[in-house]
Order: C-alpha cells, then sequence, then structure tokens
C-alpha cells in the first residue's frame, strides 16, 4: 500500500500499452493510496483513456521525446508527489528516464522488472538478468522500476473509472538535447506484423548464406521470414523481419523459430503466440520456456528432413 | 573584418575542413559474464557463482567502443581512451581496446564496486569534465540497480541519450540516432559535454588479432588511476537469485514425423 506514479509512454498520438500495462499493476500496488499518471503534450486530450488512475498529471511539453525535457519535468513533478513507486517502462525512452530520475531523486532503480509485490513496508522486485537466464528477486520501501513490456495485463489498465485530469507546470530543463525528427523505418517488404506463419531465425543460423534453407522452409510452408536482432545486426535479413523489442511484435497463428535463444528482448515480440515451435540444440535455451513445442536437433538436419517430407 | 567567401567545391572542401572536430572521447568498458556457459547461483543464494565462468567484454561496450574508433577513423575524434573497472580479465579487454583504436587505456583500481550506480559514481568522480564524449553500451545483462549511462550523466549533470546506433559529430554537439521499435529512430542534437548509451555501432565491431593484441601488450601501458570510495545511495536489497521457474515448457517432439503431423494438425503443412 502506498502511492504509485505512472510515467507513459506515447508514439504518434497513442499510448503505448505499456503505459496500460504499469497503469493496471499501479492500481493494485497502490491500493489504499493512490495512483497517478504522468502524461506529456497533447497526449492530456486521450487521459479518458487513462481511467485506472485516480488523477492524470499533464505537464504539457512536445509530443515528441526528448530525455532532457520529459525527465526534468518529471523530475520535478516526482519531487513534489512524492510517491513511493514510480514506473518507467524498460523501453528506449524509459532508458533515458528511469536510471536519471533515480539518481536526481536518490531512489534505487530496478532493471528488467516482470513482478512488483508488496510486502510489509517495502515494495517486492522480481529482475530478469543474464538475458533471461537468472531471477532477481529484491526489496526497497521506495524505487523507481523499470517495468518489462508484457509483464502485466494491459486489459486492467483499460479499465474503466474516471481520473481527475490536471494540468501541472514543469520546467523542462536546459535545452542541451534538441528534437530534430523522426526517422521512418524503410518500406518492408513484407508485413510480418500480419503474417498467418512465421520462420523465424536466430544467430543459430550460421550465416547469411545458410537463410537459404529458411527461406526454402517458410517457401514450402507459405510462411513469412522472420529474425531475431543479432541477424539484423550481422546484415543478414533486413530490419523490416526483425522481431522483438526493438523490432516488432507479431502474432502469426504458427511461429517457428530456428537457432533462436529466446532472449526477453526477442520473447517480448512473440511470447503470446498461439503455436510456438522451437528448434535449438540448446536444452536450456529460454526460448523453450515460451514454446509450446520443441526439438534440440540441428536445425539443419530438421530442416532437410522436413524439406523431404513436404516435397 | 576580413570574410572569405567560397563558391561551389571550394566551398564544400573548407566547410568540411572547418567542421574537423576534436572531440575528446571516453569509452566506458565493462566484462560480463559469458552467456554461453552455465550459470548458477552461489552458496549465499543472491549472486552468480562467478568461479568458473569466463568473462567477455559487454556486447553494448563492443559496439561503443567501435562507433567510438569509427568517429577518429572520420576525423571527428582526435582521442579515445578506454576506461574499465578493475576486475576479471579487465587488461585483456583494455588491450584488446587499443589493438582496436583506443589511444590510451585506464584502469580504475582501489574500490571494490558493486553494481552499475556504483560503477557510474567512481567514473564520475574520475572523469570528470575531461571528456567531450563519453560512450557506453546502452545496458548490461547483469545491470540490475539501472544502466550506467544515464545515472553517469545524472551525477556529472550532463545531457544523455540511450539506444544511439549512429553518432555525428557537429563541433560543439552531437547529431545522434536514437533506436525506437520496429526500425522508427528519432535524430537529436545534443550538446556536449554529453554521455551517449550505444546500441549498435554503424558497422559490426571490428575483430584485434591476437597478435595485434600481443604487439600491443609489449608495447602499451594501461595507466592505472585509484578511485576513492562511493558514498552511499539507495539501494535495493537482493534477496534471492534463481533461474526463472520453468511455467510448463515445451513439449519435445521425438522426430520429423511428429513435427510433420504438428504442422499439419496446425493448417501449416
Amino acid at each position: 500500500m502506498g502511492n504509485v506514479l505512472v510515467i507513459t509512454e506515447h508514439m504518434k498520438g497513442e499510448f503505448q500499452d505499456i503505459s496500460f500495462e504499469m497503469l493496471g499493476q499501479a492500481r493494485k500496488l497502490s491500493a489504499g493510496g493512490s495512483c497517478c499518471a504522468l502524461v506529456y503534450g497533447s497526449m492530456k486530450d486521450r487521459s479518458s483513456e487513462l481511467g485506472a488512475a485516480d488523477r492524470v498529471l499533464c505537464v504539457g511539453g512536445s509530443d515528441d521525446f526528448n530525455p532532457e525535457t520529459y525527465a526534468s519535468a518529471a523530475l520535478q513533478i516526482i519531487q513534489s508527489e512524492s510517491p513511493d513507486l514510480v514506473l518507467v517502462g524498460s523501453t528506449s525512452m524509459g532508458i533515458d528516464l528511469a536510471p536519471v530520475l533515480g539518481v536526481s531523486l536518490d531512489l534505487p532503480v530496478i532493471s528488467y522488472c516482470s513482478c512488483i509485490e508488496t510486502s510489509g513496508d517495502n515494495f517486492e522486485f522480481t529482475s530478469q538478468l543474464y538475458s533471461g537466464k537468472m531471477d532477481v528477486k529484491s526489496t526497497a520501501p521506495k524505487a523507481v522500476a523499470m517495468v518489462l513490456a508484457g509483464s502485466f495485463s494491459a486489459e486492467d489498465g483499460k479499465s474503466g473509472g474516471s481520473a481527475s485530469v490536471e494540468n501541472v507546470t514543469a520546467d523542462f530543463g536546459a535545452g542541451r538535447v534538441q528534437f530534430k525528427e523522426l526517422i521512418e523505418p524503410e518500406a518492408a517488404e513484407v508485413d510480418i506484423t500480419q503474417s498467418d506463419i512465421l520462420v523465424a531465425v536466430g544467430r543459430g543460423i550460421g550465416g547469411k548464406d545458410d537463410i537459404e534453407v529458411a527461406q526454402e522452409l517458410a517457401k514450402n510452408l507459405n510462411a513469412d521470414l522472420a529474425c531475431s536482432r543479432p541477424v539484423v545486426d550481422a546484415g543478414w535479413l533486413p530490419k523490416s523481419c526483425q522481431v522483438g523489442k526493438s523490432g516488432l511484435k507479431v502474432n502469426p497463428k504458427v511461429y517457428i523459430a530456428l537457432g533462436i535463444s529466446g532472449a526477453p528482448e526477442h520473447l517480448e515480440g512473440m511470447k503470446d503466440v498461439s503455436t510456438i515451435i522451437a528448434i535449438n540444440t540448446d536444452k536450456n535455451a529460454p526460448i523453450f520456456d515460451v514454446a509450446h513445442y520443441g526439438m534440440t536437433e540441428d536445425l539443419f538436419d530438421i530442416c532437410e528432413e522436413l524439406e523431404d517430407s513436404l516435397s | 573584418m576580413l570574410q572569405i567567401v567560397f563558391e561551389g567545391e571550394e566551398k564544400h572542401f573548407y566547410a568540411n575542413k572547418l567542421d574537423k572536430v576534436h572531440m575528446k572521447v571516453a569509452v566506458l568498458l565493462k566484462q560480463v559474464p559469458d552467456l554461453a556457459e552455465e550459470l548458477e547461483v552461489d552458496e549465499s543464494g543472491k549472486a552468480l557463482d562467478t568461479e568458473y565462468i569466463k568473462f567477455r567484454l559487454n556486447e553494448y561496450d563492443e559496439h561503443a567502443l567501435e562507433e567510438a574508433v569509427c568517429l577518429k577513423e572520420s576525423g571527428q575524434a582526435a582521442e579515445i581512451v578506454a576506461f574499465a573497472l578493475d576486475g576479471e580479465e579487465v587488461d585483456k579487454a583494455l588491450f584488446s581496446a587499443m589493438a582496436k583504436g583506443a589511444d590510451k587505456a585506464v584502469k580504475l583500481t582501489g574500490t571494490e564496486v558493486e553494481g552499475s550506480r556504483q560503477a557510474a559514481a567512481l567514473f564520475a568522480e574520475t572523469l570528470g569534465m575531461d571528456y567531450d564524449l563519453i560512450m557506453t553500451g546502452v545496458q548490461s545483462v547483469d545491470d540490475r540497480d539501472g544502466m550506467m549511462g544515464p545515472m553517469l550523466s545524472s551525477m556529472l549533470k550532463v545531457p544523455c541519450v540511450s539506444v544511439v546506433t549512429r553518432v555525428e559529430g557537429k563541433g560543439s554537439s552531437v547529431t545522434v540516432h536514437k533506436e525506437y521499435f520496429g526500425g522508427l529512430m528519432a535524430a537529436f542534437d545534443v550538446q556536449l559535454p554529453a554521455v551517449l548509451g550505444i546500441q549498435a555501432a554503424r558497422q559490426t565491431p571490428r575483430y584485434a588479432p591476437v597478435s595485434k593484441v600481443r604487439q600491443v601488450q609489449q608495447s602499451a601501458v594501461i595507466e592505472e588511476k585509484s578511485a576513492s570510495g562511493v558514498s552511499g545511495s539507495a539501494t535495493s536489497k537482493v534477496t534471492t537469485m534463481a533461474p526463472p521457474t520453468k511455467t510448463g515448457g515445451a513439449k519435445i517432439l521425438g522426430s520429423v514425423d511428429e513435427l510433420m503431423e504438428l504442422l499439419k494438425e496446425k493448417g501449416v503443412a
């Protein structure tokens, strides 16, 4: 029981799901106390969507995210509201805010939070470390927690109720960071967020030439090709194929993961898919925790055998 | 006052010369447990058992170093100094950094540091305002108590942009690209001095051949700086560390035939 403040995140005029996920959990954690949502720019016009909060605090400022101005405004609001817990997304924007706020407010920062509960006077946090290989639990009476997308239910945060909407003035800082422009991704050949079946490759595919094997399989299954971040970083497939935190969130009927270990950043993009089949020679790979079916044989052997069966 | 006006190609040539920037860049490196290893919890039940595991350079720090060296190679940075806190296999990482293009390497010794916040405080104390640009990886696999770069920037009271994929020197500022999701990015102009949390360098981090690293080990010296203790700051208390509880787990298929059956059942094959 305590006061919780959620820093909402938006893009192109829409609240991101993470905002609702955090709000839903904030509502539960603040039982007895109050739950506020901090809103930037013209998103104040969408405050009615944040009914799960008791109060919506609108600081104004630009619609375009700015690490300096957004942190500066949040700092002031938090200093005056003094919540026990501040929730920030474990996202690109969140990384610019949470650690900075933690230092400025002298509050502990909790990274990669997948679970938050109350335990007496403390909050108890679960952080995913070592690429999902370890869960670390920690406690603190007050903190800034960075919440992993998909940890809580967005539906809970969209629940009815009406929040009081307040305009608050804030100082946006020294103006040392200037937003210039948004850069849209290159038009994709295939929009994998609309695909019914995806064959996704990870580092385990080995190299650019080996992707052919997965491409063949995809063709035979009438599926689209997707991948994890390392494959894009290595230049083997375009960014538009990337599934995950800094890539795309996909929702096919079937997701076949070849040589993907299942780092949390990748899982963020596909863990809710209804049928996940994982092929990875590492039986301890985290992908097997979210996959419904799996095989630990070499993916090239499996693909070769599948080819024969399918043709 | 004599005003020189250049036209056409001449203008382009001299403009480039005038734009030549001389940023002094610090790159902050950290060794992290190699995730290819099997990880186990130690006796305390609260930390990794590090006795038998291998360490490697944080992959995002590799990118930070690569982007810094690219800045130097394109004439936008005058000097790159690699920093690391003393620890497991750190000397190797620093010599390797010099083999890849860092001009100097500094190891901070004398204090046991726990977590990224204390590391940030140590770097803040040591680096002060000596550098135009401080680059480090956007995050690491073990930064449970916050990302080091932004915390450092807050302590130094300088701006920070994280998840950066491109840096361009512009004299007293840098233009950076920050990555959001799905390929969406934003460009920002950042006044120096500043801290950048690097997500990806403009090219794949280069490899330093063992022979080159050996050469550097013979010819170069890692400077050592001792940093005094860090004063207490807000911390959370770790209660347990354990592998995540498996929630059901995948049904392991015994053969490709079984896989085919499944695919047919799902209407895929």
